[in-house]
């Protein structure tokens, strides 16, 4: 079991948990194929690792198919409205620093009408843990297409074809001063709970992308980086440390004017293979990384943790603010406080 | 000097009484007054200026003065929602208004006895306002001619007899108080902009204000700038000088302490008061306070003020928007908070959503709305009591929230802690209706004792708190007390009780999702009677006389402006019953017996008839509504000719 300084305050578990332990009574009515059983299944089995009782667990979400997750999850957790879990997380992380809050959240729960939400609490760095699904499409609201949809998809909203630009959510998240942004995919289970890992090792909030398959509205759009014949091409795993290599013999370099590019390996450039570096404190490189993969094809498509940075946590902080103010003026006196200064007796 | 001695308030007050022999001010420093002293009951002063003079500032150390010496006030503070208008123009007026006397008052007064006008715009945009007779204090240093024109006066109001129905004072505010700061060492600049202390040093002298609080408030502010405050200092003892000296002002008046019950006080605003209410009813209950909350006109100070007072516990949480202050709130609260959002009108639009989702959670919360004018940003400095159908309605579905809703400033602390009992005593997001006018106007305040306040303390549940067929416990989100209909409250953290809640309807009892549709039903009737259960005070009704047949009845902070208006027509032998509601959702069981008691029932609201509208269709009773939407509080005269004109038409068709 390893330490998790981000869940100091969080009370462990006296016993060992175990994923049933994790399980709830209620039955699971996502699609039957649909990528959220794995994720579901991932989490359950992941979370006894943590060693901090199940009561202190918190799940908190918005609307959508993703947004189901927290039933299905033996502990405290919250269905809330579109968009808004990431604010009523905040309340209760920020009130509450003995608990391990996660957010779960979809493309349009998080990126349309919840984007206001996310980039806030992504900047204020509050200790949140937000897995966002992202099937590039509406589910919930039967097959329209999301901020995360590709130019020109046609979808019951587009028949004509889609017209918006679509977000790079981890583009965005590290544009929003994130600390923690990652990636991974549905069906790699240990890939998952590696990222997962990270997440909740990480001090403030995180942010994981999990590609996940729809099966009804969406079927395959990830397929690309989970075909044995396309993924070698397509799909770079990043470790912190090491040199960026995929496939065969591809790497990822620096062009003469900053920005990354891939090309092919050979002994010549072996040296000038771009080492990843997680923790940078800059956000360049992280942020070119967001963008080497080809939107539409997937191509080159980075999955792991792309930056990890320690800034100060924001409920760390305001703790601070209240235990100094404490400090300097003394505990609250309420009789002094209604009294004020400037009094009269009348007898 | 007739015209501040109008009686029409002071039923019981004594006339003004000529040529006493003046009594000090209670300043050592500046000696006896030689001039002779009045005695009056009551006054109404109003400060007008440039948005930039500090009209608010000098109000408001003239009501502290005024309030340490021990008269009854009220007041009024009026200012555009620019920062800063353009200087001069009529749209950049601010203005502050008090009423003072030696009796209780309840209004900041209908017509100003005195007029300190700062400049051209400051006399133009309030004259209408001002009785015959009333003295207006000009500073002429801003009369030029480009002053003038940019008001549209074509002459000198100054000079050319139009204001020969009032006394007019010429005093150079402005050469006074550089004559007065000449070895001060500060830039023009500077030294002018202590104008508004001068004024109120001669006002201080002309109503024998107490000046020792003043001198204490500069000292105080401009602490690291020494020579400012004693700059501001010395303006403020020129002021008060240049009364004593000069032959325009020959007398001053005395305004003698009003008798109230015994007590320690102190002078509150509603947004102060509100705050403090928060913060006790958070003690009270033992619970830590959230505050989630997006700036807003006029409700940002209570935000400001309890970001204070973090030492008693307290989080703000300045959201990036209303909908993230209301949603932080209701996640704090889901973790055992005391959770308070703050807004006005356009702020409850935008968080009606998640109010939807508290009632469905069924958790405490306090959704305070300090109303302004509407629709839209409406007039964002202005009051109005026009959000009270947003607050009983705005929702989706059926979603009924409680509504508390002071009466005066001070009351706003009361309401706050009565707010916060019905929040966790039921389990359920609560409004608390106050206003611009009640936000920023301020009277004195009987501090209570801490253990005067209710105690508040809420119990969290630990256990399992049913038993399954098998025999086995199991913790039941949605199991409700018998008597309340409140539902456990159990917070992340104790163990066995986790349990997921969300805005799908649950099934009565497990919590679990339900679509059956005789469970909605029930869930529907169970959220109502709840609210419609709540344990609310019997109507306070007045009706002295015992044989009224007209019942005045409001809400919110139309109480002072009514109760004036009720004392008027009592004066004048007009018999007439009143009642205030301080609960909107649910009224006091007894009110449908009240209202039908009475021939005539009147509603006068600061709306289109909202309250009026809710009584004729619950009581079936025929409420008449007198409406003014005008960003002002109404005025006690209209509203005793309102009344007057009720009981001669009811007289009417009897003699008939």
């Amino acid at each position: 079991m390893s330490d998790f300084p981000a869940l100091r305050l969080v009370p462990k578990s006296d016993t060992p948990l175990a994923a049933r332990d994790f399980k709830t009574d209620q039955e699971v009515r996502w699609c039957p194929g649909c990528g959220d059983y794995a994720i579901l299944a991932a989490v359950q089995s992941f979370m006894p690792e943590l060693g901090i009782r199940r009561e202190n667990t918190v799940f908190v979400s918005g609307i959508g198919c993703s947004s189901r997750f927290p039933y299905y999850m033996n502990t405290y957790g919250m269905h809330s409205i579109h968009g808004r879990a990431p604010a009523i997380a905040t309340g209760l992380a920020t009130s509450r620093r003995d608990l391990s809050v996660w957010v779960v959240t979809g493309d349009g729960d998080a990126l349309s009408i919840g984007g206001n939400h996310l980039i806030h609490a992504l900047r204020r760095n509050v200790n949140l843990k937000i897995l966002l699904f992202n099937n590039r499409i509406y589910g919930l609201t039967k097959g329209q297409y999301s901020p995360t949809s590709e130019v020109g998809k046609i979808t019951k909203s587009t028949p004509m074809g889609s017209l918006d630009a679509p977000f790079n959510p981890l583009s965005l998240a590290v544009g929003a001063e994130a600390t923690f942004v990652a990636r991974t995919i549905d069906s790699d289970r240990k890939h998952l709970t590696e990222v997962l890992r990270a997440a909740a090792e990480h001090q403030g909030t995180a942010l994981v992308e999990i590609y996940q398959n729809c099966n009804i509205f969406n079927d395959g759009a990830f397929e690309v980086l989970k075909e044995p014949a396309t993924r070698d091409e397509a799909l770079i795993r990043l470790e912190h440390g090491r040199p960026i290599r995929f496939g065969t013999d591809r790497g990822v370099f620096r062009r003469p004017d900053g920005d990354l590019c891939v090309d092919r390996v050979t002994e010549a450039n072996e040296a000038d293979v771009v080492v990843h570096d997680a923790h940078a404190e800059g956000p360049a490189t992280a942020f070119a990384l967001t963008r080497l993969a080809d939107a539409d094809a997937l191509h080159h498509t980075p999955i792991g943790v792309l930056r990890s940075v320690q800034r100060p946590v924001y409920d760390t902080l305001m703790a601070e603010q209240l235990e100094r103010a404490e400090s300097a003026h003394g505990r609250g006196d309420l009789a002094g406080l209604l009294h004020g200064k400037d009094t009269w007796t009348v007898v | 000097m007739t015209s501040q001695v109008d009686q029409s308030e002071a039923v019981d007050g004594s006339d003004g009484s000529e040529g006493r022999p003046g009594s000090a001010p209670p300043s050592a420093r500046q000696g006896r007054p030689v001039k002779p002293t009045r005695r009056l009951d009551r006054v109404i002063i109003r400060f007008a200026g440039d948005s930039g003079d500090g009209m608010q500032l000098t109000g408001d150390r003239f009501t502290s003065e005024t309030a340490s010496f021990g008269n009854d006030l009220s007041t009024l503070p009026n200012f555009p929602a620019e920062i800063r208008a353009p200087a001069g123009t009529l749209p950049g007026v601010s203005s502050f208004q008090l009423h003072f006397a030696d009796h209780d008052i309840l209004t900041p007064g209908d017509a100003p006895n005195v007029l300190v006008a700062m400049n051209p715009a400051a006399l133009k945009a309030n004259l209408p306002d001002l009785p015959h007779g009333a003295e207006i204090i000009v500073n002429t240093d801003e009369f030029t001619k480009r002053a003038l024109a940019k008001v549209g006066y074509a002459a000198d109001p100054l000079g050319d007899g139009s204001l020969d129905a009032f006394r007019l004072h010429r005093v150079p505010l402005t050469t006074l108080t550089l004559e007065a700061l000449k070895d001060s060492g500060l830039a023009r600049k500077d030294a002018e902009r202590a104008k508004n202390m001068f004024a109120l040093g001669l006002l201080s002298w002309m109503y024998h204000r107490p000046t020792r609080g003043t001198e204490d408030f500069l000292r105080q502010k401009f602490a690291r700038k020494p020579d400012i405050a004693e700059a501001n200092i010395t303006a403020f003892r020129a002021g008060w000088n240049f009364g004593e000296t000069t032959e325009d002002f020959a007398v001053s008046y005395e305004i003698p302490p009003a008798r109230v019950p015994a007590g320690t006080y102190r002078n509150i605003s509603g947004n102060l008061a509100l705050s403090y209410g928060l913060i006790a009813a958070a003690e009270r209950a033992a619970l830590p306070l959230f505050l989630g909350s997006y700036p807003i006109t006029p409700a940002s100070d209570i935000l400001h003020e309890l970001s204070k007072h973090k030492n008693f516990g307290v989080r703000t949480f300045q959201a990036e928007d209303e909908i993230a202050g209301i949603g932080a709130a209701l996640g704090a609260a889901f973790g055992g908070a005391l959770g308070v959002t703050t807004t006005s009108g356009p702020g409850v639009a935008l968080k009606s959503e998640t109010i939807g989702l508290a009632v469905s959670l069924e958790l405490p919360l306090l959704v305070v709305d300090i109303q302004r004018g509407g629709p839209s940003t409406g007039l964002p400095t202005k009051t109005e009591q026009a959000d009270l159908l947003q607050a009983m309605f705005g929702r989706n579905g059926e979603a009924p929230v409680p509504i508390v809703a002071p009466a005066t400033p001070a009351e706003c602390f009361t309401a706050a802690l009565e707010a916060a009992r019905i929040a966790l005593t039921y389990r359920t997001p609560v409004f608390l209706l106050s206003d611009g006018y009640l936000a920023n106007g301020s009277e004195p305040w009987r501090i209570p004792a801490v253990d005067e306040l209710p105690d508040l303390s809420v119990e969290f549940a630990t256990e399992p708190n049913h038993e399954l067929e098998d025999g086995s416990r199991a913790f039941w989100p949605y199991k409700r007390d018998p008597q309340t209909l409140a539902r456990p409250w159990a917070v992340p953290g104790t163990p066995g009780l986790e349990h997921r809640i969300g805005g799908i309807e649950k099934q009565d009892g497990t919590g679990n999702i339900s679509y059956d549709p005789a469970n909605h039903d029930f869930m529907v009737r169970t959220r109502q009677a709840k609210v419609d259960g709540i344990a609310v005070p019997p109507l306070e009704v007045d009706d002295p006389t015992g044989d009224a047949r007209v019942l005045v009845l409001g809400w919110g902070s139309t109480y002072g402006p009514i109760t004036a208006a009720v004392r008027r027509v009592r004066a004048d032998g007009g018999r007439v019953a009143q009642a205030h509601l301080r609960h909107l959702n649910p009224f006091p069981a007894d009110l449908g017996t009240v209202l039908k008691r009475y021939e005539r029932v009147i509603v006068p609201e600061m709306n289109l008839g909202q309250l009026a509208m809710l009584l004729r269709a619950k009581y079936l009773v025929d409420a008449q509504s007198y409406n003014q939407v005008r960003g002002l509080p109404f005025k006690a005269a209209q509203l005793a000719d309102v009344l007057h004109a009720a009981i001669g038409t009811l007289d009417a068709e009897e003699t008939r």
